[in-house]
């Protein structure tokens, strides 16, 4: 998994409340055998139209906007679990995805595949999506060792949660999987424990 | 300390704790199904693991399958191609697989249950989001991502935080025509679509209670779609008849020390939970929903309320619906009754009896999809084909099918389909597609008219 530390952008603002995944990713697009290459269709049916012809309004084709950063409305990544959603915002070339609220299982596949959901209050969602309006070429700091994301014209800065050991994880670029194998012997225990 | 049934479950569960960390939550039961499972595979293989215990994983094949002619070879290349791999992966690791055409196959949350694989006090993944349908019989039961497949395979445990409680009541007499269907769109349309992000969900009181297992799996079935991860209702009697004699569930004696050990599942008296909502069953009516996320529903009388909200605006302008309006008469040319919500014996069972004797109109394209092939020689058995053929309807072959449209099952650009699956959200039946959520009485009521009626006049 890609590490993550800390990261400055522009970023890219998309104002919509409760974003699901069948957005994200179609689930037409979910008949590969292997991660790359859903960035893709990222967004398809907002990106284009039914003939394939780019959609100018929706922002991702905004030649305004650029970066890393996805801002985006409350409650992203609702509905299905599945991780090709954060495959595709990953594999589009994001690193982090901002919004106030996130689903749990989108927030949790994020996590594991090195992009970094931050949530933040509703007010400085507002905040976020108007100094990006203001000035596409905002730029936006993301510290993930202080915990803390800053929009670097105006030096208004929050804190994140993230759990202790999701942000060593993402820090040294480690997965769950290492530390279940490393596990084995008590798992072991735990099964004949039980019968 | 008082405990709920949800932390009876979860703390028999626990391995270890990593400090200020996770806990590692051992895994009973792993479902796995073809398109979420082929990367967790790759995963493995690339490291050189080996799958940790392949006894305890049963797979099947349901997303990406056609409804139609399934004895022939799969048409879509890039379908085919998914299926094989999974026949393939499965037999490399000895995993057993209900294929196509297999007795056995069908929608994952349908086969486990009728199989007696889900039983009460089980921790239960799978890569698919309504596996909180499993909760009905007591079970922990959520969605996992693929990485979260792969661990699974690798150690059968998974490390989680553990979740909030949350308790949604509803007590009192369900009106007739109210079904366990609109029980769940109702709480989840007052609720919201976030509301229970971060907690489990136990669903508690008379109106569960007297529910059939098949209403509990739907109810469960659609906690995700407020955000819950899962839902839970205690095993019950009801319960325990439904689990007897199944194909995997304990026989004889063992049945009988599993039941003792069930009976103490249940939430304890006064345990408390961090959030819990009271609901009125008398309120209850048949519900539809009019937007783009299963929490813009109403009763199927009520106007759509006249929100002042760019998301709200768009969700309606993608429906071509107005604020303010009411849906009765509204023409309809599509309906689905299937998926994993609603495509169990008895969701057929109150279609064909409200059918029966009627035709549907002429432009409506019906569709039933059974959710297993245990459900489709049901209808048969029961004479229930005999009833949807002569109404005009068309019976598929098992799968989720419409419900999310990644085979050829998909609702036209701009069509309206009144669908009994779990999710209205853009194009999730097909690009433009516009789907209205509803219970298998409303969807074959919409069938029969040709348009979006109050059932509740035509009852009594």
């Amino acid at each position: 998994m890609d590490k993550f530390i800390k990261l400055s952008s522009a970023a890219i603002p998309l104002p919509i409340e409760n974003v699901d995944t069948d957005q994200i990713i179609p689930a037409r697009f979910l008949k590969a055998t292997d991660r790359e290459g859903f960035g893709e269709n990222l967004f398809r049916d907002w990106r284009f139209n039914k003939e394939g012809n780019v959609n100018e309004d929706f922002s991702l084709n905004n030649p305004n906007y650029s970066g890393r950063i996805l801002v985006a409305g409350d409650n992203f990544g609702c509905g299905s679990s599945r991780e090709h959603a954060a495959w595709a915002i990953h594999d589009y070339g994001f690193k982090v995805v901002v919004s106030s609220f996130f689903a749990d299982i989108f927030k949790g596949n994020s996590l594991n595949n090195g992009l970094l959901p931050v949530q933040v209050s509703p007010e400085y969602l507002q905040e976020l999506f108007t100094e990006i309006k203001k000035d596409s070429t905002t730029q936006i700091e993301v510290d993930l060792e202080a915990q803390k994301i800053t929009i670097k014209s105006t030096g208004s800065e929050t804190n994140f949660e993230i759990n202790n050991y999701k942000k060593m994880c993402m820090i040294n670029g480690y997965d769950d999987i290492d530390f279940l194998l490393s596990s084995k012997k008590e798992i072991e225990a735990f099964e004949s424990a039980r019968v | 300390m008082k405990k709920t049934l949800f932390d009876k479950v979860w703390d028999a569960h626990v391995v270890k704790e990593v400090q200020n960390g996770p806990q590692v939550l051992y895994i009973d039961q792993h479902l796995i199904h073809e398109v979420t499972s082929p990367q967790a595979f790759n995963e493995l293989e690339q490291r050189g693991i080996p799958v940790f215990r392949p006894n305890q994983i049963v797979a099947t094949a349901d997303h990406n399958t056609p409804t139609i002619d399934q004895h022939l070879p799969v048409k879509d290349l890039l379908s085919r191609n998914q299926l094989a791999q999974l026949t393939e992966n499965c037999s490399k690791n000895d995993i057993t697989l209900y294929g196509l055409g297999h007795k056995y196959n069908g929608i994952v949350h349908v086969m486990a249950p009728e199989l007696g694989i889900t039983q009460p006090g089980m921790t239960m993944v799978c890569g698919d989001s309504h596996t909180s349908t499993h909760g009905a019989f007591g079970s922990i039961a959520f969605g996992i991502g693929t990485s979260q497949v792969a661990q699974v395979f690798a150690s059968q445990c998974l490390l989680l935080q553990k979740p909030k409680s949350l308790r949604v009541n509803v007590n009192g007499k369900l009106k007739p025509g109210v079904l366990p269907k609109d029980v769940i769109l109702y709480v989840i349309a007052k609720l919201g679509t976030n509301a229970g992000t971060g907690y489990f969900c136990e669903y508690a009181g008379n109106v569960f209670e007297e529910m059939s297992m098949e209403g509990r799996m739907t109810v469960c079935n659609m906690s995700i779609e407020m955000g819950a991860r899962g839902g839970m209702i205690a095993p019950d009697e009801t319960t325990f008849e439904y689990v007897k004699e199944r194909e995997f569930a304990p026989k004889g004696e063992a049945y009988a020390k599993k039941v003792a050990y069930w009976k103490t599942l249940p939430t304890d008296e006064d345990a408390i939970f961090d959030k819990e909502y009271h609901f009125d069953a008398t309120d209850i009516a048949p519900m539809i929903t009019y937007g783009t996320n299963p929490g813009m529903g109403i009763k199927i009388t009520e106007n759509i309320p006249t929100e002042n909200n760019a998301s709200f605006e768009k969700s309606l302008a993608y429906m071509n619906f107005e604020k303010g309006q009411s849906l009765i008469d509204q023409k309809i040319n599509y309906v689905f009754i299937g998926s994993c919500t609603n495509s169990r014996i008895e969701d057929f069972r109150v279609a064909a009896n409200y059918i029966k004797g009627k035709r549907k109109a002429d432009r409506v394209t019906a569709w039933l999809v059974p959710g297993s092939q245990q459900v489709a020689s049901q209808i048969i058995d029961e004479g229930l084909n005999k009833i949807f053929e002569k109404a005009g309807f068309k019976l598929r072959q098992p799968g989720c099918s419409a419900c999310l449209a990644m085979n050829d099952d998909k609702i036209p650009e701009g069509e309206y389909c009144v669908s009994t699956s779990n999710r209205n959200f853009e194009g999730r039946q097909g690009q433009g597609s516009r789907t209205i959520l509803a219970s298998p009485l409303v969807a074959a009521a919409t069938a029969i008219e040709g348009k979006i009626v109050d059932i509740t006049k035509n009852l009594n």
